[in-house]
């Protein structure tokens, strides 16, 4: 059973330990294209869920990631920085964007699974 | 190897920029026919060459404490025929709107009439030097005075800010001149702009460069404002809506006064993003529209040259609400005629202060007007009509073949999106680059961002059914190839290019922004 919960708007959110890892789907890294740049919040700061946490830019568009649930940023992924073909490379894995420390895990009940996600991408394609 | 041959033939060694991927060496210099390979000005001539006579400098005491030069700063050296066949060649490679048709989505790439350039090089206007006394520039005050005033009677609109130079900068103005009413009636916690998906893009920019948090309205189906989203979002915490009209999908906002009743009966401010009002000028008034405000694009509506032609040029339109908050400078009928009002007293008091230097784009003034004038309000209409007919001609032969986003007639523009290519493995990307092999400018590609892979086609009231024709079959043949399977076509478009497909995705990641010389010692050698 998949420890991954998804958004409509693309994000993925997965526990591990106390803190929730995120980042986005492979389906959005294949929308977007090859991925050029990254913007992360600082640490420490708070996200809401559903409003802007992060930014990624392709070369065909920007776009804001939104973060699935609401926390506080206890580390995000300096990696992507340099490297953000990663994302495109592994976004479900090594392109993790960043870890949160959750306010309500119960917010995580509240999205998709995989099984749901996947019957998601195919009625918006 | 001598100078002359390295200006033309250096890339016979074939080192590549950074990005660029191999092009397949068809002769023997790397020149395609008369497509000259140009390097960089930098790697031709040679040290000590000048174009023209200078004397050595007489014997002279520096006098910088040591903080002289020390080494030659590498400037090329060159002949006069040199550098003109350096920037001839440049602007060959060069497409533009004088070179062929120009199908730029959201561009609005049209014919720059000759006459407005003729007139704008009339001394009594050219020669004006902004720092001049102006009682000695009375023409140049009638002039302005002259294109407000058409500029007011199309609009509907009482007052017009014409120092903005360019569109976005109008959009600081209109909202700032926005910010300011509402600080004048003591409402200054207003945090919130909204802007519908399909607006411009530099619309949310504006808001957020002038402190306000960006609300995203969704659109309908049919490409439009939701206007009951856009209700469930309007509270006294919306300072303004930013409404682009025609939108960037080609199409006419039909709900816009219910939209206006919305906006103002928040108390809000409704500013309306102009730069498409070549599709309604003549035909409709803002004002009529329940606009507060609107930034009108010279270079695109009233045809001043643009995109590398030209400077931009982007006067606001503002209702009387608004006027008082206008940027200086002023100019007002006074009890001695025209007169410039460049300070704060008065009347302008509440001016935003200025947002540029001097007047504004002077020169695209007068080229704006003698395109109005010499139109006339029916030849405005005109070019409404026409630029809505032309966007509709290739809508209606294209719609078999490409696939469009948004049932019904649009405005000026025609949005298509990259259904008819599913299942091909050919993307927009592949689709615009091959056009460039078959000799057109390509549409804008993958905006507006509310569809997928979006082909955005402005071809402009210019164009002529002939050109309309050939235009259209060549996307109908081209889309016919991909449908066929041709895909080897679209991969490796570019072919005639002076370079091949770049790279974007290394350029992006690691980009090479500066050109370093070879050792001067190697150059001294040559």
């Amino acid at each position: 059973m998949s420890t991954f919960r998804f958004t409509r708007d693309h994000e993925w959110v997965r526990l591990d330990g106390d803190l929730a890892i995120v980042g986005i789907t492979d389906y959005a890294q294949s929308q977007l294209g090859d991925v050029v740049y990254v913007e992360l919040p600082e640490i420490g700061h708070r996200v809401e869920k559903g409003k802007e946490a992060a930014v990624v830019e392709s070369v065909k568009a920007a776009s804001e990631v939104y973060a699935p649930v609401s926390g506080k940023v206890a580390e995000i992924n300096e990696m992507l920085a340099a490297d953000p073909a990663t994302i495109n490379a592994d976004p479900m894995g090594d392109g993790w964007f960043i870890k949160l420390r959750l306010d309500d895990p119960k917010e995580l009940d509240s999205l998709m699974n995989e099984e749901d996600y996947k019957r998601f991408i195919e009625e918006q394609s | 190897m001598s100078d002359w041959s390295r200006a033309t033939g250096a890339r016979l060694i074939g080192d590549r920029a950074p990005g660029e991927l191999a092009a397949p060496r068809e002769t023997i210099t790397g020149n395609r026919g008369l497509q000259i390979e140009e390097n960089l000005i930098f790697e031709q001539g040679s040290l000590g060459r000048c174009g023209i006579d200078l004397a050595d400098p007489p014997l002279f005491r520096a006098r910088l404490g040591g903080l002289e030069r020390q080494g030659p700063i590498g400037l090329p050296g060159l002949s006069e025929p040199q550098v003109v066949r350096h920037f001839t060649r440049l602007s060959q490679k060069n497409y533009a709107i004088d070179s062929g048709l120009y199908p730029l989505g959201s561009c609005t790439m049209k014919h720059n009439p000759r006459l407005n350039e003729k007139l704008a090089r009339l001394p009594g206007f050219a020669d004006i030097h902004p720092l001049q006394p102006v009682s000695t520039v009375p023409g140049a005050l009638v002039l302005i005075d002259t294109l407000a005033h058409w500029l007011k009677t199309l609009t509907g609109m009482p007052a017009i800010a014409l120092s903005p130079g360019a569109g976005a900068h109008g959009e600081l103005c209109g909202i700032m001149s926005i910010r300011a009413a509402l600080e004048a009636r003591g409402e200054r916690r207003r945090s919130r702009v909204l802007v519908p998906e399909s607006a411009h893009g530099t619309n949310p920019a504006t808001a957020a460069a002038c402190g306000y948090n960006v609300d995203s309205v969704s659109g309908n189906l049919q490409g439009r404002v939701d206007i009951e989203a856009l209700r469930a979002k309007l509270d006294t915490d919306v300072a303004a809506l930013m409404l682009t009209n025609p939108n960037t999908c080609g199409l006419f906002e039909n709900e816009i006064l219910e939209i206006a009743a919305a906006v103002h009966a928040a108390g809000a401010f409704f500013y309306c993003d102009g730069a498409n009002f070549n599709a309604i000028v003549g035909r409709v008034r803002p004002a009529d529209l329940g606009i507060d405000c609107m930034h009108l694009n010279l270079h695109k509506t009233f045809s001043t040259p643009h995109g590398g032609g030209g400077p931009g040029s982007g006067p606001v339109a503002l209702a009387a609400s608004l006027a008082p908050y206008a940027p200086l400078p002023w100019l007002v009928h006074g009890a001695h005629g025209l007169e410039l009002v460049e300070h704060k007293k008065g009347k302008t008091q509440q001016a935003i202060g200025r947002l540029k230097g001097f007047h504004g784009q002077m020169g695209m003034f007068v080229r704006a007007l003698a395109y109005m004038m010499s139109h006339g309000a029916d030849g405005l209409r005109q070019v409404a009509e026409d630029a809505v007919l032309n966007a509709n001609y290739l809508r209606v032969r294209l719609k078999s073949d490409l696939s469009l986003s948004f049932p019904g007639p649009c405005m000026h523009e025609v949005l298509f999106d990259d259904c008819f290519l599913r299942e091909t493995g050919i993307t927009t990307l592949d689709f615009a680059k091959a056009l460039i092999d078959e000799g057109y400018h390509p549409m804008t590609m993958y905006f507006p961002l509310v569809v997928h892979g979006a082909l955005l086609i402005e071809p402009t009231e210019t164009e002529s059914k002939a050109s309309l024709d050939h235009f259209a079959d060549v996307l109908k043949a081209l889309a016919s190839k991909a449908r066929l399977g041709d895909t080897a076509r679209f991969h490796a478009a570019p072919r005639w290019t002076p370079r091949r497909r770049l790279d974007e995705t290394a350029a992006a990641r690691k980009p090479v922004l500066r050109w370093h010389p070879e050792p001067i010692e190697q150059q001294a050698e040559q």
